[in-house]
């Protein structure tokens, strides 16, 4: 399996503030790789590392072989990201919508209206599309902002919080969707959802602090925290060191 | 080709909005035949159509600020702005996909006051078109302001501080409702520190062929607009690197 996203003693510091603390691991191609954490975890400050939004203190970070730190606009090529905020453009409509991602992405006029098609017809926007953003219900809404970060078919896709507001079954159509783009896409999830992570993550790693605390399968994870399920193995790595 | 297609976008953005076209176009067009009924009935030089004419156009363009405001600070409060800093797009990509199609506007809508002033009695003369040529100054400052306060503040506070306070100061202190000097002193001192003042005075100068008093005031008017300019770019790249 070839390295998707290597990362060498990654470090950001807000003034005194050490808000992700010297970390280090590598994320396979193809592989989805969940990242988990309580709030002020340091999941989301490290996305923005590696999406080249914000620059590292100190350490760096390759995605397919592409530092973040010397070619940030080499990187901007093969990624997408999918904010946690909807992240749309309130009067375009739907497709205009599409078309923008596709066009800012680099495609030709033909093929962004040809992408937007089939990201139309694969997330069942249909009735919706000449119908301005602003409109959709949140659920709808979020679902648009999806399709916006895949429609430059990008290499690796970093999704934070996806299902975040969408019912049982919006969040269960997109967890079909997302096991079949992990077949060529390598995806960075966090979620707050623990069965989530569970359901669809080859691979988890758990933040505190700006701290790696446990890294590995769900299974993995389940086993050297000695616990019976998921949620108690979170439990436990967020915890320990915090009780009596 | 980026470019282009963010243009477009800021233009729907804007365009789409039904709050944006009353200000933009029909708000000082209202004003406008307003203040020359006003004129009709009560002879007021300031409101006579040759004077008039060219201090709406650069009052309207303050609206240019807001709008640049409102849809930056949109853009940046729902993290449609962060995911477009995630694509390739650079920071003049932004730039200019956001204040290209705002300066077209403003000269569309310099362009309506205008053709508004000829149905309200202007004379058909081609130093009309020198003195919409000048309104890209004014328009350049109006809309280096908006994208300063929508990249640096929220939604709330930069269509607060562009809808209220810009639009203000540009009517007060531009001397197209009253004249100045009628009120004189450090208010007159300070609006001519100010570059409306100086915008409507090139504005009036231009359109009645008197170009020599366009200076100095299209000098004030440019350092302001080169100024700001700058100052807009420099803010957005700094926020771009910090959001």
């Amino acid at each position: 399996m070839t390295t998707a996203i290597a990362i060498d003693s990654l470090t950001k510091k807000y003034g005194t503030k050490t808000v992700v603390d010297n970390i280090s691991f590598s994320i396979q191609e193809g592989e989805l790789f969940g990242l988990l954490g309580v709030n002020g975890a340091g999941k989301t400050t490290l996305i923005k590392m590696l999406s080249c939004l914000i620059k590292p203190t100190y350490g760096d970070a390759t995605l397919l072989g592409k530092s973040i730190a010397q070619y940030p606009e080499q990187v901007r090529k093969v990624i997408a990201v999918s904010p946690q905020e909807t992240a749309i453009a309130p009067n375009l409509t739907v497709r205009e919508n599409l078309e923008l991602m596709a066009g800012v992405q680099g495609l030709h006029k033909a093929d962004a209206k040809t992408k937007a098609d089939e990201m139309i017809a694969q997330f069942s926007l249909q009735p919706y599309e000449y119908q301005r953003s602003k409109t959709l219900s949140g659920g709808w809404q979020r679902k648009l902002s999806i399709a916006m970060a895949l429609i430059s078919e990008p290499r690796i896709l970093f999704l934070d919080e996806p299902t975040l507001g969408l019912d049982i079954l919006g969040r269960r159509e997109l967890w079909v969707l997302i096991e079949k783009l992990k077949e060529k896409t390598t995806i960075i999830l966090t979620t707050h959802y623990l069965e989530e992570a569970e359901a669809l993550s080859d691979c988890i790693c758990i933040m505190k602090n700006g701290q790696i605390k446990a890294i590995g399968s769900a299974k993995e994870l389940i086993e050297t925290s000695t616990t019976t399920s998921f949620e108690d193995a979170f439990v436990y790595f967020v915890m320990e060191g915090d009780v009596q | 080709m980026r470019i282009l297609l963010f243009a477009n976008r800021t233009t729907k953005e804007i365009v789409r909005d039904p709050m944006s076209i009353f200000f933009g176009l029909g708000f000082p067009l209202v004003l406008m035949f307003l203040l020359s009924a006003i004129n009709k009935s009560i002879p007021v030089d300031l409101f006579d159509i040759g004077q008039l004419t060219p201090g709406i156009a650069v009052f309207g363009l303050s609206f240019m600020g807001l709008f640049a405001a409102q849809v930056i600070s949109k853009d940046r409060g729902n993290s449609f702005l962060t995911r477009l800093f995630t694509t390739p797009m650079t920071s003049q990509d932004f730039i200019i996909g956001y204040s290209f199609p705002l300066v077209v506007m403003a000269i569309a809508q310099g362009i309506v006051c205008y053709i508004t002033a000829i149905f309200l009695g202007l004379s058909i003369s081609t130093s009309m078109i020198i003195a919409i040529s000048l309104l890209i100054l004014p328009g350049l400052i109006f809309v280096s302001l908006g994208l300063i306060c929508g990249s640096l503040l929220s939604e709330k506070a930069a269509t607060g501080l562009c809808g209220a306070l810009l639009t203000n100061l540009a009517a007060w202190l531009s001397g197209i409702w009253f004249d100045l000097d009628l009120v004189g002193g450090v208010f007159k001192d300070i609006a001519y520190l100010l570059p409306f003042v100086h915008a409507v005075d090139m504005g009036r100068a231009a359109l009645n062929g008197q170009y020599s008093d366009i200076f100095p005031h299209i000098w004030w008017v440019f350092s302001y607009a080169i100024i700001l300019s700058l100052l807009a770019i420099v803010i957005f790249r700094k926020k771009m690197k910090a959001d």
